[in-house]
Protein backbone atom coordinates (compact mmCIF):
# COMPACT_ATOMS: atom_id res chain seq x y z
CA UNK A 1 0.00 0.00 0.00
CA UNK A 2 1.49 3.90 -0.98
CA UNK A 3 0.57 5.24 2.25
CA UNK A 4 2.37 2.76 3.98
CA UNK A 5 5.79 4.20 2.75
CA UNK A 6 5.71 7.42 3.84
CA UNK A 7 5.30 6.40 7.41
CA UNK A 8 6.97 3.84 9.91
CA UNK A 9 4.65 1.37 10.77
CA UNK A 10 7.13 -0.50 12.70
CA UNK A 11 6.28 2.27 15.30
CA UNK A 12 2.67 0.39 16.03
CA UNK A 13 3.91 -3.71 15.77
CA UNK A 14 6.35 -5.49 18.34
CA UNK A 15 6.50 -2.65 21.04
CA UNK A 16 8.08 -4.21 24.60
CA UNK A 17 5.14 -4.52 27.40
CA UNK A 18 2.02 -2.40 25.13
CA UNK A 19 -0.64 -1.66 26.66
CA UNK A 20 -3.05 -3.32 24.44
CA UNK A 21 -1.68 -5.82 21.37
CA UNK A 22 -3.85 -6.66 18.87
CA UNK A 23 -2.41 -9.94 16.39
CA UNK A 24 -4.04 -10.84 13.27
CA UNK A 25 -7.41 -9.44 14.26
CA UNK A 26 -10.28 -9.94 11.51
CA UNK A 27 -13.83 -9.52 11.77
CA UNK A 28 -16.49 -10.56 8.85
CA UNK A 29 -20.37 -9.82 8.10
CA UNK A 30 -20.71 -12.35 5.61
CA UNK A 31 -18.97 -11.66 2.74
CA UNK A 32 -17.76 -8.02 3.69
CA UNK A 33 -14.22 -8.44 5.56
CA UNK A 34 -15.02 -5.09 8.30
CA UNK A 35 -11.22 -5.36 9.95
CA UNK A 36 -8.75 -7.26 8.04
CA UNK A 37 -5.91 -8.52 9.65
CA UNK A 38 -4.86 -6.23 11.88
CA UNK A 39 -1.81 -5.97 13.86
CA UNK A 40 -1.10 -3.25 16.29
CA UNK A 41 0.76 -2.73 19.28
CA UNK A 42 -0.41 0.52 21.69
CA UNK A 43 2.09 1.83 23.99
CA UNK A 44 1.08 1.91 28.26
CA UNK A 45 0.12 5.10 29.06
CA UNK A 46 -0.82 8.33 26.39
CA UNK A 47 -3.68 9.04 24.37
CA UNK A 48 -4.11 7.02 20.97
CA UNK A 49 -6.78 8.52 18.30
CA UNK A 50 -8.02 6.06 15.75
CA UNK A 51 -9.18 8.09 12.58
CA UNK A 52 -10.44 7.28 9.38
CA UNK A 53 -13.46 7.68 7.18
CA UNK A 54 -17.05 5.93 7.52
CA UNK A 55 -16.58 2.13 7.40
CA UNK A 56 -12.58 1.98 7.32
CA UNK A 57 -13.36 -0.64 11.07
CA UNK A 58 -12.24 1.59 13.82
CA UNK A 59 -15.49 1.23 15.69
CA UNK A 60 -15.54 -2.49 15.12
CA UNK A 61 -11.80 -2.68 16.06
CA UNK A 62 -12.48 -0.64 19.66
CA UNK A 63 -15.45 -2.92 20.11
CA UNK A 64 -13.28 -5.85 19.53
CA UNK A 65 -10.40 -4.90 21.65
CA UNK A 66 -13.04 -4.22 24.50
CA UNK A 67 -14.77 -7.69 24.03
CA UNK A 68 -17.91 -6.32 23.37
CA UNK A 69 -17.98 -8.16 19.49
CA UNK A 70 -16.00 -11.28 19.50
CA UNK A 71 -13.21 -11.11 16.68
CA UNK A 72 -13.52 -13.93 14.25
CA UNK A 73 -9.99 -14.06 13.80
CA UNK A 74 -6.57 -13.15 16.16
CA UNK A 75 -6.02 -12.45 19.38
CA UNK A 76 -6.76 -9.34 21.39
CA UNK A 77 -4.91 -8.73 24.60
CA UNK A 78 -5.44 -6.00 26.94
CA UNK A 79 -2.57 -5.41 30.03
CA UNK A 80 -1.18 -8.63 29.73
CA UNK A 81 -4.96 -10.35 29.49
CA UNK A 82 -6.96 -12.39 26.37
CA UNK A 83 -9.77 -10.61 25.99
CA UNK A 84 -11.51 -13.34 24.85
CA UNK A 85 -10.70 -15.75 27.32
CA UNK A 86 -10.24 -13.80 30.68
CA UNK A 87 -12.44 -13.53 32.90
CA UNK A 88 -14.82 -10.67 32.19
CA UNK A 89 -15.35 -9.36 35.85
CA UNK A 90 -11.28 -9.51 35.93
CA UNK A 91 -11.02 -7.05 32.87
CA UNK A 92 -13.19 -4.97 34.26
CA UNK A 93 -11.06 -3.58 36.17
CA UNK A 94 -8.03 -3.30 33.64
CA UNK A 95 -10.74 -1.93 30.98
CA UNK A 96 -13.12 -0.03 30.66
CA UNK A 97 -15.16 0.55 26.94
CA UNK A 98 -17.80 3.32 25.83
CA UNK A 99 -19.61 2.43 22.55
CA UNK A 100 -21.09 5.07 20.82
CA UNK A 101 -25.06 5.00 21.15
CA UNK A 102 -26.15 4.65 24.82
CA UNK A 103 -29.91 4.26 24.54
CA UNK A 104 -31.19 3.56 27.77
CA UNK A 105 -35.07 2.40 29.04
CA UNK A 106 -34.66 2.88 32.94
CA UNK A 107 -34.45 6.22 34.77
CA UNK A 108 -31.37 6.84 36.16
CA UNK A 109 -30.22 9.84 37.18
CA UNK A 110 -26.34 11.28 36.50
CA UNK A 111 -25.29 10.10 39.66
CA UNK A 112 -26.84 6.96 39.79
CA UNK A 113 -25.12 6.15 36.39
CA UNK A 114 -21.69 7.45 37.76
CA UNK A 115 -22.16 5.15 40.38
CA UNK A 116 -22.57 1.89 37.71
CA UNK A 117 -18.69 2.77 37.43
CA UNK A 118 -17.68 1.23 40.80
CA UNK A 119 -19.61 -2.17 40.12
CA UNK A 120 -16.44 -3.85 39.26
CA UNK A 121 -14.96 -2.90 42.44
CA UNK A 122 -17.31 -2.83 44.88
CA UNK A 123 -20.44 -5.40 42.86
CA UNK A 124 -23.25 -3.26 43.33
CA UNK A 125 -22.28 -2.09 46.96
CA UNK A 126 -20.52 1.16 46.57
CA UNK A 127 -18.43 1.89 49.99
CA UNK A 128 -17.12 5.60 51.11
CA UNK A 129 -14.24 5.46 48.62
CA UNK A 130 -16.65 4.23 45.74
CA UNK A 131 -18.57 7.45 46.60
CA UNK A 132 -15.59 9.79 46.54
CA UNK A 133 -14.94 8.23 43.11
CA UNK A 134 -18.34 9.46 41.98
CA UNK A 135 -17.79 12.84 43.14
CA UNK A 136 -14.46 13.15 41.42
CA UNK A 137 -15.49 11.60 38.16
CA UNK A 138 -18.59 14.14 37.94
CA UNK A 139 -16.85 16.76 38.95
CA UNK A 140 -14.17 15.98 36.25
CA UNK A 141 -16.67 16.25 33.57
CA UNK A 142 -18.51 19.10 35.13
CA UNK A 143 -21.67 17.42 36.13
CA UNK A 144 -21.97 18.45 39.85
CA UNK A 145 -24.83 20.53 39.71
CA UNK A 146 -26.28 18.35 37.01
CA UNK A 147 -26.06 15.15 39.55
CA UNK A 148 -29.59 14.35 40.55
CA UNK A 149 -31.10 15.24 37.29
CA UNK A 150 -32.80 12.00 35.33
CA UNK A 151 -30.60 10.91 32.45
CA UNK A 152 -33.84 11.60 30.15
CA UNK A 153 -34.26 15.24 31.20
CA UNK A 154 -30.60 15.89 29.64
CA UNK A 155 -29.78 17.17 26.66
CA UNK A 156 -27.38 15.05 24.27
CA UNK A 157 -24.13 16.11 25.01
CA UNK A 158 -24.86 16.32 28.92
CA UNK A 159 -25.77 12.50 28.60
CA UNK A 160 -22.70 11.79 26.45
CA UNK A 161 -20.82 13.22 29.57
CA UNK A 162 -22.37 11.26 32.22
CA UNK A 163 -21.74 7.80 30.46
CA UNK A 164 -17.94 9.02 29.93
CA UNK A 165 -18.12 10.06 33.74
CA UNK A 166 -19.20 6.67 34.64
CA UNK A 167 -16.22 5.21 32.36
CA UNK A 168 -13.27 7.10 34.11
CA UNK A 169 -15.29 5.89 37.40
CA UNK A 170 -13.92 2.62 36.93
CA UNK A 171 -10.83 3.55 37.69
CA UNK A 172 -9.01 1.68 34.77
CA UNK A 173 -5.85 1.82 32.99
CA UNK A 174 -7.65 1.09 30.08
CA UNK A 175 -9.67 3.40 28.40
CA UNK A 176 -11.84 2.59 24.75
CA UNK A 177 -13.62 5.69 23.69
CA UNK A 178 -15.81 5.27 20.62
CA UNK A 179 -16.54 8.90 19.21
CA UNK A 180 -16.36 10.94 22.76
CA UNK A 181 -16.62 14.00 21.28
CA UNK A 182 -20.68 13.02 20.08
CA UNK A 183 -23.11 16.19 20.78
CA UNK A 184 -20.42 17.73 23.11
CA UNK A 185 -20.13 21.95 22.41
CA UNK A 186 -16.77 23.06 21.26
CA UNK A 187 -16.16 24.01 24.93
CA UNK A 188 -17.21 21.13 26.12
CA UNK A 189 -15.14 18.91 23.49
CA UNK A 190 -11.69 20.53 24.35
CA UNK A 191 -12.43 20.34 28.04
CA UNK A 192 -13.10 16.49 27.94
CA UNK A 193 -9.69 16.05 25.53
CA UNK A 194 -8.26 17.90 27.94
CA UNK A 195 -9.15 15.59 30.75
CA UNK A 196 -8.64 12.48 28.57
CA UNK A 197 -5.09 13.96 28.36
CA UNK A 198 -4.46 14.96 31.38
CA UNK A 199 -5.50 11.38 32.74
CA UNK A 200 -2.74 9.49 30.36
CA UNK A 201 -0.43 12.03 31.95
CA UNK A 202 -0.44 12.39 34.80
CA UNK A 203 -2.15 8.92 35.92
CA UNK A 204 -0.90 7.09 32.67
CA UNK A 205 -3.96 5.17 31.51
CA UNK A 206 -3.73 3.75 27.75
CA UNK A 207 -6.78 6.11 26.41
CA UNK A 208 -8.09 4.99 23.16
CA UNK A 209 -10.88 6.84 21.27
CA UNK A 210 -12.34 6.99 18.34
CA UNK A 211 -12.33 10.87 16.78
CA UNK A 212 -13.83 12.20 13.54
CA UNK A 213 -11.90 15.12 13.56
CA UNK A 214 -8.49 14.81 12.83
CA UNK A 215 -7.42 17.93 14.00
CA UNK A 216 -8.73 16.81 17.54
CA UNK A 217 -6.37 13.45 16.99
CA UNK A 218 -3.13 15.97 15.95
CA UNK A 219 -3.60 18.42 18.79
CA UNK A 220 -4.64 16.02 22.08
CA UNK A 221 -3.37 12.89 20.78
CA UNK A 222 0.27 11.09 21.60
CA UNK A 223 -0.37 8.29 18.66
CA UNK A 224 -2.50 8.48 15.47
CA UNK A 225 -3.29 5.07 13.85
CA UNK A 226 -5.31 5.54 10.34
CA UNK A 227 -7.23 3.59 9.33
CA UNK A 228 -9.10 2.39 5.65
CA UNK A 229 -10.84 -0.60 4.48
CA UNK A 230 -9.84 -2.52 7.43
CA UNK A 231 -6.60 -2.40 7.91
CA UNK A 232 -4.41 -0.16 9.90
CA UNK A 233 -2.88 2.09 7.21
CA UNK A 234 -0.70 4.72 8.94
CA UNK A 235 0.26 4.92 12.78
CA UNK A 236 2.29 7.37 14.51
CA UNK A 237 2.82 10.42 16.04
CA UNK A 238 0.55 13.69 15.13
CA UNK A 239 3.69 15.08 13.32
CA UNK A 240 4.31 11.65 11.49
CA UNK A 241 0.52 11.26 10.46
CA UNK A 242 -0.33 14.78 9.33
CA UNK A 243 1.19 14.90 6.27
CA UNK A 244 -0.77 15.98 3.40
CA UNK A 245 -0.53 12.99 0.85
CA UNK A 246 -0.95 10.49 3.79
CA UNK A 247 -4.12 11.78 4.97
CA UNK A 248 -5.27 12.93 1.24
CA UNK A 249 -5.02 9.39 0.79
CA UNK A 250 -6.70 7.98 3.48
CA UNK A 251 -9.85 10.14 3.29
CA UNK A 252 -9.69 10.86 -0.26
CA UNK A 253 -10.03 14.32 -1.04
CA UNK A 254 -7.29 17.00 -0.85
CA UNK A 255 -6.04 18.11 2.58
CA UNK A 256 -3.31 20.60 3.50
CA UNK A 257 -1.61 20.82 6.78
CA UNK A 258 -0.86 23.88 8.02
CA UNK A 259 1.35 24.55 11.26
CA UNK A 260 -0.73 27.18 13.15
CA UNK A 261 0.68 28.15 16.79
CA UNK A 262 2.71 25.13 17.25
CA UNK A 263 0.01 22.59 16.29
CA UNK A 264 -0.83 20.91 12.88
CA UNK A 265 -4.00 21.45 11.15
CA UNK A 266 -5.75 20.28 8.98
CA UNK A 267 -7.75 21.74 6.02
CA UNK A 268 -9.92 20.50 3.56
CA UNK A 269 -13.08 22.44 2.81
CA UNK A 270 -13.67 22.81 -0.88
CA UNK B 1 -36.26 20.40 28.47
CA UNK B 2 -39.41 20.73 31.18
CA UNK B 3 -38.80 19.98 34.76
CA UNK B 4 -41.05 16.68 35.36
CA UNK B 5 -42.97 17.81 38.19
CA UNK B 6 -44.83 14.73 38.02
CA UNK B 7 -42.03 12.69 39.61
CA UNK B 8 -41.50 15.50 42.53
CA UNK B 9 -43.50 14.17 45.52
CA UNK B 10 -43.56 10.46 44.23
CA UNK B 11 -39.77 10.76 45.08
CA UNK B 12 -40.03 11.85 48.64
CA UNK B 13 -41.08 8.17 50.06
CA UNK B 14 -37.68 6.24 50.53
CA UNK B 15 -38.26 3.25 48.45
CA UNK B 16 -38.11 0.66 50.88
CA UNK B 17 -40.62 2.57 53.21
CA UNK B 18 -42.60 2.40 49.53
CA UNK B 19 -42.41 -1.24 49.63
CA UNK B 20 -43.45 -1.66 53.38
CA UNK B 21 -46.80 0.20 52.62
CA UNK B 22 -47.14 -2.00 49.96
CA UNK B 23 -46.94 -4.81 51.63
CA UNK B 24 -49.37 -3.73 54.50
CA UNK B 25 -51.94 -3.33 51.48
CA UNK B 26 -51.16 -6.85 50.55
CA UNK B 27 -51.71 -8.40 53.59
CA UNK B 28 -54.89 -6.27 54.57
CA UNK B 29 -56.40 -7.58 50.92
CA UNK B 30 -54.68 -10.84 51.79
CA UNK B 31 -56.96 -11.11 55.43
CA UNK B 32 -59.69 -9.84 53.44
CA UNK B 33 -59.95 -12.27 51.11
CA UNK B 34 -59.84 -15.56 54.18
CA UNK B 35 -61.63 -14.17 56.70
CA UNK B 36 -64.81 -11.97 55.00
CA UNK B 37 -67.97 -13.49 54.93
CA UNK B 38 -67.32 -16.69 56.38
CA UNK B 39 -70.64 -16.60 57.74
CA UNK B 40 -69.51 -18.64 61.00
CA UNK B 41 -67.91 -21.45 58.66
CA UNK B 42 -64.65 -20.11 59.40
CA UNK B 43 -63.20 -23.48 60.13
CA UNK B 44 -64.85 -24.78 57.51
CA UNK B 45 -63.99 -21.87 54.67
CA UNK B 46 -61.06 -20.46 55.55
CA UNK B 47 -58.44 -23.82 54.48
CA UNK B 48 -60.40 -23.82 51.25
CA UNK B 49 -59.91 -20.40 50.38
CA UNK B 50 -56.59 -20.75 51.61
CA UNK B 51 -55.28 -23.67 48.94
CA UNK B 52 -56.80 -20.42 46.08
CA UNK B 53 -54.94 -17.81 48.24
CA UNK B 54 -51.63 -19.39 47.45
CA UNK B 55 -52.26 -20.34 44.09
CA UNK B 56 -53.04 -16.45 43.02
CA UNK B 57 -50.23 -15.15 45.11
CA UNK B 58 -47.82 -17.93 43.00
CA UNK B 59 -48.99 -16.97 39.98
CA UNK B 60 -49.12 -12.84 40.24
CA UNK B 61 -45.72 -13.63 41.74
CA UNK B 62 -44.37 -15.61 39.09
CA UNK B 63 -45.63 -13.29 36.32
CA UNK B 64 -44.73 -10.21 38.06
CA UNK B 65 -41.05 -11.56 38.24
CA UNK B 66 -40.69 -12.98 34.87
CA UNK B 67 -42.10 -9.87 33.34
CA UNK B 68 -39.66 -7.43 35.41
CA UNK B 69 -36.73 -9.79 34.58
CA UNK B 70 -37.54 -10.24 31.06
CA UNK B 71 -37.59 -6.29 30.24
CA UNK B 72 -34.54 -5.91 32.06
CA UNK B 73 -32.53 -7.94 29.65
CA UNK B 74 -34.35 -7.13 26.65
CA UNK B 75 -34.08 -3.86 27.61
CA UNK B 76 -37.27 -2.76 27.02
CA UNK B 77 -39.93 -1.71 28.60
CA UNK B 78 -43.19 -3.03 26.49
CA UNK B 79 -42.13 -6.66 25.57
CA UNK B 80 -43.40 -9.03 27.95
CA UNK B 81 -42.73 -12.93 28.11
CA UNK B 82 -46.68 -12.87 27.51
CA UNK B 83 -46.60 -10.65 24.41
CA UNK B 84 -43.47 -12.54 23.02
CA UNK B 85 -45.92 -15.71 22.53
CA UNK B 86 -44.64 -17.55 26.19
CA UNK B 87 -47.43 -18.53 27.14
CA UNK B 88 -48.95 -19.24 23.67
CA UNK B 89 -45.85 -21.74 23.63
CA UNK B 90 -46.73 -23.23 26.40
CA UNK B 91 -50.43 -24.70 25.59
CA UNK B 92 -48.89 -25.83 22.01
CA UNK B 93 -46.29 -27.63 24.24
CA UNK B 94 -49.21 -29.13 26.24
CA UNK B 95 -51.29 -29.91 23.04
CA UNK B 96 -48.43 -31.63 21.38
CA UNK B 97 -47.92 -33.95 24.44
CA UNK B 98 -51.34 -34.73 24.18
CA UNK B 99 -51.45 -35.29 20.02
CA UNK B 100 -48.19 -37.35 20.58
CA UNK B 101 -49.19 -39.42 23.63
CA UNK B 102 -52.79 -39.47 23.88
CA UNK B 103 -54.36 -37.63 27.15
CA UNK B 104 -55.28 -41.00 28.41
CA UNK B 105 -51.38 -41.56 28.90
CA UNK B 106 -51.43 -38.20 30.80
CA UNK B 107 -54.42 -38.93 33.20
CA UNK B 108 -52.15 -41.69 34.13
CA UNK B 109 -48.39 -40.41 34.87
CA UNK B 110 -48.10 -38.17 38.10
CA UNK B 111 -48.92 -34.97 37.20
CA UNK B 112 -46.25 -33.31 38.95
CA UNK B 113 -44.12 -35.23 36.63
CA UNK B 114 -46.01 -34.08 33.78
CA UNK B 115 -45.72 -30.61 35.01
CA UNK B 116 -41.89 -31.09 35.03
CA UNK B 117 -41.31 -32.64 31.41
CA UNK B 118 -43.36 -30.02 29.75
CA UNK B 119 -41.58 -27.31 31.77
CA UNK B 120 -38.63 -28.97 30.37
CA UNK B 121 -39.32 -29.09 26.83
CA UNK B 122 -40.61 -25.50 27.55
CA UNK B 123 -37.21 -24.35 28.90
CA UNK B 124 -35.50 -25.63 25.82
CA UNK B 125 -38.17 -24.52 23.26
CA UNK B 126 -37.69 -20.63 24.91
CA UNK B 127 -34.16 -20.60 24.93
CA UNK B 128 -33.49 -21.71 21.52
CA UNK B 129 -35.75 -19.04 20.68
CA UNK B 130 -34.96 -16.14 22.30
CA UNK B 131 -31.18 -16.91 22.01
CA UNK B 132 -32.12 -16.58 18.46
CA UNK B 133 -34.29 -13.48 18.74
CA UNK B 134 -31.80 -11.49 20.86
CA UNK B 135 -28.49 -12.51 19.51
CA UNK B 136 -28.00 -10.29 17.06
CA UNK B 137 -28.14 -6.97 18.87
CA UNK B 138 -31.21 -4.88 19.64
CA UNK B 139 -33.92 -5.01 17.67
CA UNK B 140 -36.36 -2.08 16.67
CA UNK B 141 -39.14 -2.35 18.94
CA UNK B 142 -42.10 -2.65 16.83
CA UNK B 143 -40.18 -5.73 14.51
CA UNK B 144 -40.16 -7.35 17.99
CA UNK B 145 -43.70 -6.84 18.78
CA UNK B 146 -44.47 -7.75 15.54
CA UNK B 147 -42.43 -10.91 15.45
CA UNK B 148 -43.94 -11.49 18.88
CA UNK B 149 -47.35 -11.38 17.78
CA UNK B 150 -46.80 -14.00 14.42
CA UNK B 151 -44.96 -16.26 16.90
CA UNK B 152 -47.72 -15.96 19.41
CA UNK B 153 -50.19 -16.72 16.75
CA UNK B 154 -48.32 -19.46 15.06
CA UNK B 155 -48.26 -21.14 18.23
CA UNK B 156 -51.74 -20.46 18.66
CA UNK B 157 -52.86 -21.81 14.89
CA UNK B 158 -50.85 -24.99 15.31
CA UNK B 159 -52.09 -26.21 18.97
CA UNK B 160 -55.39 -24.89 17.57
CA UNK B 161 -55.14 -27.06 14.52
CA UNK B 162 -53.48 -30.34 16.31
CA UNK B 163 -56.65 -29.57 18.51
CA UNK B 164 -58.93 -29.93 15.85
CA UNK B 165 -57.20 -33.66 15.30
CA UNK B 166 -57.06 -34.77 18.96
CA UNK B 167 -60.25 -36.64 20.01
CA UNK B 168 -62.62 -35.09 21.80
CA UNK B 169 -62.43 -36.70 24.63
CA UNK B 170 -59.16 -36.05 25.04
CA UNK B 171 -59.47 -32.01 24.20
CA UNK B 172 -61.59 -31.91 26.91
CA UNK B 173 -58.38 -32.58 28.87
CA UNK B 174 -56.79 -29.38 26.89
CA UNK B 175 -59.47 -27.14 27.51
CA UNK B 176 -59.10 -25.37 30.62
CA UNK B 177 -55.82 -25.00 30.14
CA UNK B 178 -56.82 -22.77 27.04
CA UNK B 179 -58.47 -19.77 28.96
CA UNK B 180 -57.58 -18.23 32.01
CA UNK B 181 -59.07 -19.47 35.19
CA UNK B 182 -58.39 -18.24 38.79
CA UNK B 183 -61.39 -19.92 40.26
CA UNK B 184 -60.64 -23.75 39.49
CA UNK B 185 -57.02 -24.33 40.51
CA UNK B 186 -55.40 -28.21 40.21
CA UNK B 187 -54.41 -28.70 43.63
CA UNK B 188 -51.40 -31.22 43.05
CA UNK B 189 -49.95 -28.55 40.75
CA UNK B 190 -50.27 -25.40 43.49
CA UNK B 191 -47.61 -27.14 46.08
CA UNK B 192 -45.24 -28.29 43.23
CA UNK B 193 -45.27 -24.41 41.76
CA UNK B 194 -44.60 -23.38 45.19
CA UNK B 195 -40.98 -25.21 45.42
CA UNK B 196 -40.35 -23.59 41.71
CA UNK B 197 -41.43 -20.08 42.38
CA UNK B 198 -39.71 -20.15 45.64
CA UNK B 199 -36.04 -21.95 44.20
CA UNK B 200 -36.63 -18.97 41.74
CA UNK B 201 -36.81 -16.48 43.85
CA UNK B 202 -33.81 -17.48 45.69
CA UNK B 203 -32.10 -17.35 42.58
CA UNK B 204 -32.94 -14.02 41.71
CA UNK B 205 -32.17 -12.36 44.74
CA UNK B 206 -28.74 -13.65 44.84
CA UNK B 207 -28.38 -11.37 41.60
CA UNK B 208 -30.38 -8.15 42.60
CA UNK B 209 -27.50 -6.07 41.40
CA UNK B 210 -26.59 -8.29 38.44
CA UNK B 211 -29.69 -7.51 37.26
CA UNK B 212 -29.46 -3.72 38.25
CA UNK B 213 -26.59 -3.67 35.46
CA UNK B 214 -27.75 -5.80 33.18
CA UNK B 215 -30.78 -3.02 32.95
CA UNK B 216 -27.98 -1.08 31.76
CA UNK B 217 -27.79 -2.65 28.31
CA UNK B 218 -24.79 -4.92 27.24
CA UNK B 219 -22.11 -2.77 26.03
CA UNK B 220 -22.19 -0.99 29.30
CA UNK B 221 -23.12 -4.16 31.05
CA UNK B 222 -20.04 -5.76 29.32
CA UNK B 223 -18.02 -2.89 30.25
CA UNK B 224 -18.58 -3.74 33.88
CA UNK B 225 -17.46 -7.26 33.84
CA UNK B 226 -20.93 -8.93 34.07
CA UNK B 227 -21.07 -11.73 31.46
CA UNK B 228 -23.92 -10.41 29.57
CA UNK B 229 -24.83 -13.55 27.78
CA UNK B 230 -24.46 -15.83 30.35
CA UNK B 231 -26.38 -13.66 32.79
CA UNK B 232 -29.16 -13.13 29.66
CA UNK B 233 -29.33 -16.71 29.16
CA UNK B 234 -30.00 -17.38 32.88
CA UNK B 235 -32.80 -14.99 32.69
CA UNK B 236 -34.58 -16.19 29.78
CA UNK B 237 -34.70 -19.48 31.57
CA UNK B 238 -35.81 -18.34 34.36
CA UNK B 239 -38.57 -16.34 32.83
CA UNK B 240 -39.57 -20.01 30.73
CA UNK B 241 -40.06 -21.60 34.27
CA UNK B 242 -41.72 -18.83 35.37
CA UNK B 243 -44.17 -18.84 32.40
CA UNK B 244 -44.69 -22.27 32.38
CA UNK B 245 -45.71 -22.39 35.90
CA UNK B 246 -47.98 -19.81 35.98
CA UNK B 247 -49.48 -20.58 32.71
CA UNK B 248 -50.18 -24.68 33.99
CA UNK B 249 -51.81 -23.19 37.10
CA UNK B 250 -54.13 -20.57 35.43
CA UNK B 251 -53.60 -20.56 32.23
CA UNK B 252 -52.56 -17.66 29.41
CA UNK B 253 -52.70 -14.07 30.77
CA UNK B 254 -51.61 -11.83 28.34
CA UNK B 255 -51.30 -7.93 29.51
CA UNK B 256 -50.96 -8.76 33.76
CA UNK B 257 -47.45 -8.48 33.82
CA UNK B 258 -46.90 -5.55 31.78
CA UNK B 259 -49.60 -3.99 34.48
CA UNK B 260 -48.09 -4.97 37.20
CA UNK B 261 -44.63 -4.63 36.22
CA UNK B 262 -45.32 -0.94 35.11
CA UNK B 263 -47.36 -0.54 38.50
CA UNK B 264 -43.88 -1.33 40.23
CA UNK B 265 -41.86 1.18 37.92
CA UNK B 266 -43.90 3.78 38.99
CA UNK B 267 -44.21 3.06 42.72
CA UNK B 268 -40.91 1.95 43.49
CA UNK B 269 -39.23 5.49 42.29
CA UNK B 270 -36.21 3.84 42.21
CA UNK B 271 -34.56 1.47 39.87
CA UNK B 272 -32.86 -0.91 41.74
CA UNK B 273 -34.62 -4.79 41.45
CA UNK B 274 -34.13 -5.03 44.76
CA UNK B 275 -37.48 -2.74 45.29
CA UNK B 276 -38.70 -2.93 41.76
CA UNK B 277 -39.22 -6.90 41.90
CA UNK B 278 -40.71 -6.77 45.46
CA UNK B 279 -43.12 -4.05 44.48
CA UNK B 280 -44.27 -5.74 40.95
CA UNK B 281 -44.80 -9.25 43.36
CA UNK B 282 -46.43 -7.22 45.98
CA UNK B 283 -48.84 -5.45 43.40
CA UNK B 284 -49.14 -8.48 41.04
CA UNK B 285 -50.58 -10.04 44.90
CA UNK B 286 -53.13 -6.85 45.19
CA UNK B 287 -54.43 -6.65 41.87
CA UNK B 288 -55.03 -10.80 42.22
CA UNK B 289 -56.31 -11.36 45.53
CA UNK B 290 -57.75 -8.06 46.08
CA UNK B 291 -59.63 -8.64 42.15
CA UNK B 292 -60.68 -11.58 42.94
CA UNK B 293 -62.47 -10.73 46.33
CA UNK B 294 -63.49 -7.39 45.06
CA UNK B 295 -65.43 -9.32 42.11
CA UNK B 296 -66.59 -12.38 44.09
CA UNK B 297 -67.60 -10.94 47.33
CA UNK B 298 -68.38 -7.43 46.97
CA UNK B 299 -69.79 -8.12 42.87
CA UNK B 300 -70.93 -11.14 43.06
CA UNK B 301 -69.47 -11.87 39.92
CA UNK B 302 -67.23 -15.56 39.65
CA UNK B 303 -65.07 -15.87 36.27
CA UNK B 304 -64.19 -12.43 35.20
CA UNK B 305 -61.51 -11.61 36.95
CA UNK B 306 -59.03 -12.57 33.71
CA UNK B 307 -61.30 -10.45 31.52
CA UNK B 308 -60.76 -7.22 33.63
CA UNK B 309 -57.50 -8.07 34.01
CA UNK B 310 -56.83 -7.93 30.46
CA UNK B 311 -58.76 -5.05 29.98
CA UNK B 312 -57.16 -2.99 32.63
CA UNK B 313 -53.26 -4.83 30.87
CA UNK B 314 -54.49 -4.12 27.47
CA UNK B 315 -55.41 -0.35 27.98
CA UNK B 316 -51.55 0.04 29.83
CA UNK B 317 -50.14 -1.38 26.94
CA UNK B 318 -51.96 1.11 24.38
CA UNK B 319 -51.26 4.03 26.71
CA UNK B 320 -47.63 3.17 26.76
CA UNK B 321 -46.98 2.73 22.96
CA UNK B 322 -49.03 5.81 22.50
CA UNK B 323 -46.61 7.97 24.87
CA UNK B 324 -43.70 6.45 23.32
CA UNK B 325 -44.77 7.03 19.91
CA UNK B 326 -45.29 10.75 21.85
CA UNK B 327 -42.22 11.20 22.71
CA UNK B 328 -40.08 9.82 19.51
CA UNK B 329 -42.03 12.58 17.90
CA UNK B 330 -41.01 14.72 20.17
Amino acid sequence: MTVTASTDLRACVGIDRPGIRAEGVTKRYGRTVVVDDVHLDLPLGGVTALIGPNGAGKSTLLSIVGRLLAADGGRVTVAGLDVATSRSDELAKAMAVLRQENHLDIRLTVRELVTFGRYPHSKGRPTGDDLVHVEKALEYLDLTGLADRFLDQLSGGQRQRAFVAMVLCQDTDVVLLDEPLNNLDLRHAVAMMGRLRDAARELGRTIVVVVHDINVASCYADTIVAMRDGRVAACGSPAQIMQPDLLEDIYGLPVRVHEIDDQLIATYYG
Amino acid sequence: MPPETATLPARRLAPSTRVAITAVIALAVVAGFLLADTHGYADFVVPLRVRRLVALVLVGWAIAMSTVLFQTVTGNRILTPALMGFDALYVLVQTVVVFAFSASLLNGTDPRLQFALETLLMLVFALTLFRWLFSSGRYELHVLILVGMVFATLFRSIAAFLQRLIDPSEFQVLQNLMFASFTTVDEDLVWATAVVVAVATALVVRRLRVYDVLALGAGPATSLGVDHRRETTRVLALVAVLVSVSTALVGPITFFGLLVAHLAYQLAGTHRHAVVLPMAGLSAVICLVGGQFVLERLLEVTTTLSVVIELVGGLTFIALLIHRARRNLA
